[in-house]
């Protein structure tokens, strides 16, 4: 299955882009998502081992099961207001 | 009314406190955040807001409902602004009417602190020294770990 994967402030500048598209085994979890990430080389691997994640727009957990099609965003801490 | 946007356009103030008030209110609170000259002694020439903008939106209104169902007012207004602006300018504009004061400084209270807890958007400084860096945050709570 294929999921999106937006990467905002930090994240964005570590991977060298806004959004990338990720094939995972059917039943693959957000934690599992990020580990396949990191295993991408160059800034990829500086990517936090620990990430706040939402899937479709809802914060969400590394045991959260992702489905084809997916919005996944790694969310760095935030810093609003 | 409940009301909440993330907007890429500067934030007029006024227009948020208008969407709140009602004549049962005897109290109204309105909060700005603003772009400061300085942090921690370090002097700022800007601030560059990014946000994930479809999510913050619905977490905005999101946070807005909850404010107003604590002060049991649907008087709760609030702006946050994305891209860059300059020092001085209005980077949040909350606005909470409700019978009496109490309520309505709780109401923006849990706005701002809220926000900041789980408003997905991040800032990078801009220094008078041309450098400029991402500022340290807040994990919000439903982390991914492992």
């Amino acid at each position: 299955m294929e999921v999106t994967v937006l990467l905002f402030a930090a994240h964005r500048e570590l991977a060298g882009s806004g959004s990338t598209v990720v094939s995972l085994p059917e039943g693959a979890t957000a934690g599992a998502l990020l580990e396949t990430l990191r295993g991408r080389g160059g800034g990829w691997t500086q990517l936090p081992a620990r990430s706040a994640v939402a899937v479709n727009r809802r914060y969400a957990t590394a045991d959260t099961v992702l489905r084809e099609g997916d919005e996944v965003a790694l969310i760095p801490p935030v810093a609003g207001g | 009314m409940i009301w909440s946007d993330v907007l890429l356009e500067p934030i007029d103030p006024a227009a948020v406190l208008d969407r709140v008030g009602d004549p049962r209110d005897g109290a109204v609170v309105l909060f700005l955040g603003i772009v400061r000259n300085a942090n921690e002694g370090r002097p700022v020439s800007g601030m560059e807001y990014d946000g994930y903008i479809e999510m913050a939106r619905e977490q905005l209104a999101a946070i807005a409902g909850e404010a107003a169902e604590r002060a049991g007012s649907d008087r709760v207004a609030v702006a946050h602004r994305l891209g860059a602006l300059d020092i001085g300018e209005v980077s949040v504009a909350i606005a909470a009417s409700t019978p009496h004061r109490a309520e309505a400084f709780d109401a923006a209270r849990h706005v701002i602190e809220e926000i900041k807890k789980r408003l997905p958007v991040w800032k990078r400084e801009h220094y008078l020294d041309r450098e400029a860096a991402w500022l340290d945050g807040r994990l919000p709570a439903a982390a991914a770990s492992r």
